[in-house]
């Protein structure tokens, strides 16, 4: 229970990584990212700034939820407060700020519907806890669905699967609407509808870099492994984050799709439209948003006339992607019925496997100790295969075909209990670098232990979020910022491409 | 004038109850759910969704998994709750079903586990910091509430008894929208008015849960995105 508070960096040392905290009444008060500018508010379509009457504005997109979203309506009439969800939230564990206990969280949303939506409130508001709308209200709503990464580890204990993620997206969507929107988020949603990523990467310089990655490629292995972009009919068009087009360790995720498509023979091509996976619109809990982003991806495959469609390593891109892409885009009528609608690049990986067409190597990533970060949006929001849980199985499946030394984390923190990196759900900006740090304490407190008693040395994850956050996060408890890598790097590491000689002094690659 | 009074009081509570929860899982009903988000890993089938449910509602699956306290105060005081409920339909029913006939003595019993439940939870929103915290008046007020009713029930099984006979052809009466003579016990008529007034809370308050958990669609969602699409109807509008 000892919270240490030196000064700057105050995480907390757990003694495992569901360690409780005491609560610390307004820990993290008033932290709030930055606001978005006028001009990207409105180029999404919402108000510039707080409208005068923002409180009417609030309250009728509140009643607008309440018929468009029965979670919406539900989740804020069920709740008994019975505090199963009180210890889940890894912001909470992190912070010990009770405002990030879920329950807490959504009762800042459900006091004020309760007020002005329910008899109870309406007539006995200090009875059932209902609240006006006031600035206050507003300003902490900012504060603390800004504080929540929307990774449903709360959903899974919550006897009614009463989901925070979407009271958050709801508090986000409605305050968006009334003027008050996330730097972070909008500016990267603007970018994606102006050039195609969140980066702002344009076609040419796109095209340039994955030159460059092609000739890496083929100064490493001696083999040309292509890269293509826009390449008109051919069978699969890539969608993946754009981190991967230019972060580390996500390259080298990317060069490791690059060599299984090359083993397994398909052609295969990015595209300069659609060249981002992440979809920011589910961040903000915006139906439309994500709907145009997704139809970017739609209009790709239409366009380059492809016949399958494959998501690279991202988490919450793979939810849109799996759980709502037919819906927001589809039907996808147009592509070959005979494989998945999308396909992850772990299925598609794993079924090579499978069937034999990868020379792998294991011993080339043997001076990795691993463990395995399974990504919140993959774990609760997804699946692959056929079956439930392939979303578990199918990664450790590859690793544990690439891998020789693959150590599990403790139970309570993996597959549907994982937790989240704490840069999940749009809060991956340097603004929220202390919230970040905390957040990710109960994740890093498990690696630690995995660490001591298995000499655990790195750890992979399918998310470019968690790796971006997990390469920022992780030297601040002891690890190099390369200790995290994707899981198609183990594949790269592993496979020998065909044709390939192997020089016996070559163990440079230790990424 | 005792009997008429309560008599009304039924009536109207009955009709709230009814009518109220009635209006609410229309609109439950209603609202659709525009994206498919089970908490997944989620059954691929309908089927397997109704199990889901079934472990959900019997068992309080995920409660389990969530803190093991309060699944075995929570799931005590449901369970005996039903009991003492299918208990009580002796005195609605003539002659006496079976079955009724047979859980009668468990139901008795399960009125002391019954209150045992509701007073482990309370016990909780005193005890720790995090769930005290998270109270609000009304969740003290409504386990108070159930603690009285079960209360003044036990009291009246096995210390004071009042003419049960009585309270039963009391009930049969209003059953056949006639209105006998109610017994005056005080003890019955503490139980019988916060009874009503349960019912009159249950579609105002947090009692929803009962019929929410079933319109959960973390819950109730089949995992088949891309198998079949799922569309809302308001949503079918923005493609046309």
């Amino acid at each position: 229970m000892a919270a240490s508070t030196s000064e700057s960096d105050d995480i907390r040392k757990m003694a495992h990584p569901l360690e409780i905290p005491r609560l610390k009444c307004g820990a993290m008060e008033g932290l709030a990212p930055f606001k978005a500018s006028p001009e990207h508010q409105e180029k999404l379509g919402f108000p510039g700034e707080l409208v005068p009457d923002w409180k009417e504005k609030a309250l009728a997109k509140m009643k607008e939820l309440g018929e468009k979203n029965r979670a919406f309506q539900v989740y804020l009439d069920t709740c008994v407060k019975c505090g199963a969800c009180t210890d889940k939230c890894h912001y909470f564990l992190g912070t010990g700020d009770p405002k990030n206990m879920p329950v807490a969280r959504q009762d800042l949303l459900r006091s004020v519907y309760r007020r002005y939506f329910t008899f109870a409130g309406k007539y006995f508001p200090k009875l059932v806890g209902a609240r006006d709308l006031t600035e206050d209200v507003l300003n902490e709503w900012y504060s603390y669905y800004h504080q929540c990464s929307e990774c449903r580890r709360c959903s899974v204990f919550c006897p009614y699967g009463i989901d925070t993620a979407e009271i958050t997206m709801a508090a986000r969507d409605i305050m968006d609407h009334i003027g008050i929107g996330m730097k972070y988020s909008n500016e990267i949603i603007g970018k994606v509808h102006d050039i195609g990523n969140n980066l702002g990467l344009n076609a040419k310089a796109l095209r340039a870099t994955l030159e460059d990655l092609e000739e890496d490629l083929e100064d490493e292995t001696g083999i040309s492994v292509r890269i293509p972009v826009d390449e008109k009919g051919a069978d699969i068009l890539l969608i993946t984050p754009s981190a991967d087009f230019f972060a580390e360790p996500h390259i080298d995720g990317l060069l490791g799709y690059a060599k299984v498509f090359h083993e397994a023979g398909v052609s295969w091509t990015v595209s300069s439209y659609a060249s981002e996976a992440a979809n920011f619109g589910l961040f903000i809990g915006s139906y439309e948003q994500m709907r145009e982003i997704s139809l970017r991806i739609r209009k790709a495959a239409q366009d380059l006339g492809v016949k399958r469609i494959v998501f690279g390593e991202c988490g919450h891109a793979w939810r849109v992607g799996y759980s709502f892409l037919n819906t927001l885009a589809g039907p996808f009528d147009f592509l070959d019925q005979n494989y998945p609608i999308p396909q992850h690049i772990m299925e598609f990986t794993w079924d090579e496997i499978q069937k034999g067409t990868l020379n792998i190597d294991k011993s080339r990533n043997d001076h990795i100790r691993l463990t395995y970060h399974d990504s919140c949006n993959v774990a609760r929001a997804s699946r692959m295969g056929d079956e439930p849980g392939g979303q578990f199985e199918i990664p450790r499946n590859v690793i544990k075909a690439v891998c020789n030394h693959y150590f599990e984390m403790d139970r309570e923190t993996t597959k549907e209990s994982t937790l989240c990196c704490g840069g999940g759900g749009g809060l991956l900006t340097d603004d929220l670098m202390d919230l970040r740090k905390k957040g990710a304490s109960p994740r890093m407190t498990a690696v630690q232990q995995v660490t001591e008693d298995h000499g655990v040395t790195h750890m992979a994850a399918i998310c470019a979020i968690c790796k971006t956050q997990f390469s920022k996060i992780m030297p601040a408890f002891g690890y190099e910022m390369d200790s995290i890598v994707s899981v198609h790097q183990l594949v790269s590491n592993a496979i020998i491409l065909t044709g390939q000689v192997i020089d016996d002094d070559e163990d440079k690659s230790d990424e | 004038m005792l009997s008429v009074i309560y008599a009304i009081l039924f009536y109207v509570a009955t009709a709230i109850l009814v009518v109220g929860v009635g209006m609410k899982i229309r609109s439950y009903a209603r609202s659709p759910a525009p994206l498919k988000i089970p908490t997944t890993p989620a059954p691929t089938t309908v089927s397997g969704v109704y199990l889901r449910m079934f472990r959900e509602i019997v068992f309080f699956e995920s409660l389990f998994k969530a803190n093991k306290w309060i699944w075995l105060f929570g799931w005590t005081f449901h369970m005996s709750m039903w009991l003492v409920l299918a208990r009580h339909l002796r005195y609605f029913t003539q002659p006496v079903w079976d079955w009724v006939v047979f859980i009668q003595p468990y139901g008795t019993y399960a009125g002391f586990a019954m209150v045992a439940g509701l007073l482990g939870l309370w016990a909780r929103r005193f005890l720790v910091e995090r769930i005290r915290y998270i109270s609000a008046p009304s969740d003290h007020l409504m386990l108070a509430l159930m603690v009285a009713i079960g209360g003044s029930g036990l009291l009246m099984r096995f210390v004071a008894r009042p003419d049960i006979l009585m309270v039963k052809n009391y009930m049969l009466g209003l059953m056949r929208l006639r209105i006998e003579q109610l017994p005056s016990d005080p003890i019955l008529l503490v139980h019988l008015g916060l009874v009503a007034t349960l019912m009159i809370i249950f579609p105002i308050s947090k009692l929803l849960h009962a019929p929410g958990v079933f319109f959960s669609p973390t819950r109730n969602q089949v995992d088949n995105p891309r198998e079949k699409r799922h569309l809302a109807p308001w949503a079918a509008k923005l493609e046309k």
